[in-house]
């Protein structure tokens, strides 16, 4: 080991994680145990809970899958509040002590894993894919669906979401009804309702705007606070709600799937752009 | 399959405000104070419809309501109804679509929309003071 490498190894602090267990098999009533854990340099909750599974206990479960806040797995509720556990980095929690209980507002199948098929079924009940009528080019394209690059700001932020189910879990309405779609479902619904590429509005309106839609939200702006992708559900949501009462009074945005338009053929590419580098392994047409 | 256990937070989900932000707390309390308006209505149209009973029926009812603790109750409407009527002026216009930014292209720190309604909260939340103050002292000054 050089010398760096034993200075990222030092143990900064001892911290206790009390992690919520539950085995749907056993007898034991759901309960806090606790583990001391030795906190390195840039160790996350996730690595924490990975070490209590190396050195104290293998039999503890969780979900988690990237370890880089991209696959959305390893939502759980940390100190308080709906978090990615590979996301957060222990000594940025400033505490001695890491509570750690799965997802809120969803069935818990064992120890930190949630049952997210809910949310899953609410969000394909919003049908999150562009929706078109010439669904002959949408299966074999002659060339790409016109979007401007204003009108692809006005959604691109929608589209960010990593279906972590964070938002639903920090929702106060979803708390108390289970019928709410809910933040996630809701916004990915406006994120593809304001698509100018898409025709589906009125197979998704009837979801979007049905009883337990968007107006079931009163803004408590929960999903937003906690959301690792700054996607915004709670403005998604209030746009939304905004477009329909500008419909009402025949405003709205008109958005009728734009149009077909061929590939650009003449074009130069910038002249500041570097060639690619030559190729280590030999190709096979060469 | 398995079992599972519940987990929906339920009441005390939406009640709790946590450790999540300043719109959270008025979500709960503008549900509270709606409720605690509704009753008093409700009160009040039992109260004032014992005016049908004739002159004493009314004067007997007005004088068990004279009570500080009713006072105090009253007040506590005044209350509820500032808050209420400010706040719920408030998200009449988030809902529109108002004082809450565009979408953009999140980036780190992400900038979001109650973080940029936060200072328009703010000003509403003194305006909400501010007419209970003015209420406080009308109910306890001049109105006698
Ligand atoms: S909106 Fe944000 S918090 Fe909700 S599921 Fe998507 S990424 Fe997670
Ligand atoms: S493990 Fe993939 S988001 Fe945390």
């Amino acid at each position: 080991m050089n010398k760096s490498e034993t200075r990222d190894k030092a143990i900064l602090k001892t911290v206790k994680f009390e992690v919520l267990r539950y085995n749907p098999a056993g007898n034991e009533s759901p309960h806090l145990e606790n583990y001391s854990v030795p906190v390195t340099k840039g160790m996350t909750v996730l690595d924490g809970l990975n070490w209590i599974k190396e050195h104290l206990d293998s039999t503890l479960s969780w979900r988690s899958s990237c370890r880089m806040g991209i696959c959305g797995s390893c939502g759980m509720f940390i100190n308080g509040l709906p978090r990615l556990a590979c996301n957060n980095q222990i000594v940025h929690l400033h505490s001695d002590r890491v509570v750690i209980k799965p997802l809120p507002n969803y069935d818990i199948i064992r120890d930190l894993v949630p049952d997210l098929e809910g949310l899953f079924e609410k969000h394909r009940s919003v049908k999150p894919h562009l929706i078109r009528k010439d669904t002959a080019e949408q299966d074999s394209p002659t060339g790409e669906f016109f979007q401007s690059e204003q009108e692809l700001l006005n959604y691109i932020q929608f589209a960010y979401c990593i279906k972590c189910g964070l938002c639903m879990a920090a929702c106060p309405t979803v708390a108390t009804s289970e019928e709410y779609i809910g933040p996630q479902p809701l916004t990915a619904g406006w994120r593809y309702l304001s698509d100018t590429r898409d025709e589906g509005a009125e197979q998704r309106q009837d979801v979007l705007y049905s009883s337990h839609g968007v107006y079931r939200c009163h803004f408590a702006g929960a999903c937003s606070q906690v959301c690792p992708k700054g996607v915004d559900p709670a403005l998604a949501i209030q746009m939304a709600k905004r477009d329909a009462f500008m419909k009402g009074f025949g405003r709205g945005k008109k958005r009728s799937g734009s149009s077909v338009i061929p590939p650009i053929q003449d074009w130069t590419p910038r002249g500041d752009i570097p060639d690619a580098p030559a190729k280590t392994v030999p190709q096979k047409s060469e | 399959m398995q079992q599972r256990l519940k987990n929906r937070l339920g009441l005390w989900g939406w009640l709790g405000g946590g450790r999540y932000g300043l719109d959270r707390y008025a979500y709960s309390l503008h549900r509270l104070t709606g409720l605690g308006i509704l009753a008093y209505f409700i009160m009040h149209i039992f109260v004032t419809g014992q005016r049908v009973g004739g002159p004493e029926n009314w004067d007997s009812t007005m004088a068990a309501f004279g009570s500080p603790l009713f006072k105090v109750g009253e007040f506590l409407v005044v209350l509820a109804f500032a808050f209420h009527a400010i706040n719920g002026i408030r998200l009449i216009l988030v809902e529109l679509g108002w004082l809450i930014g565009k979408p953009g292209v999140p980036s780190f720190p992400y900038s979001y929309s109650t973080l940029r309604h936060k200072p328009v909260f703010i000003i509403f939340m003194v305006f909400a003071a501010a007419l209970m103050i003015i209420g406080g002292v009308d109910f306890y000054f001049v109105m006698k």
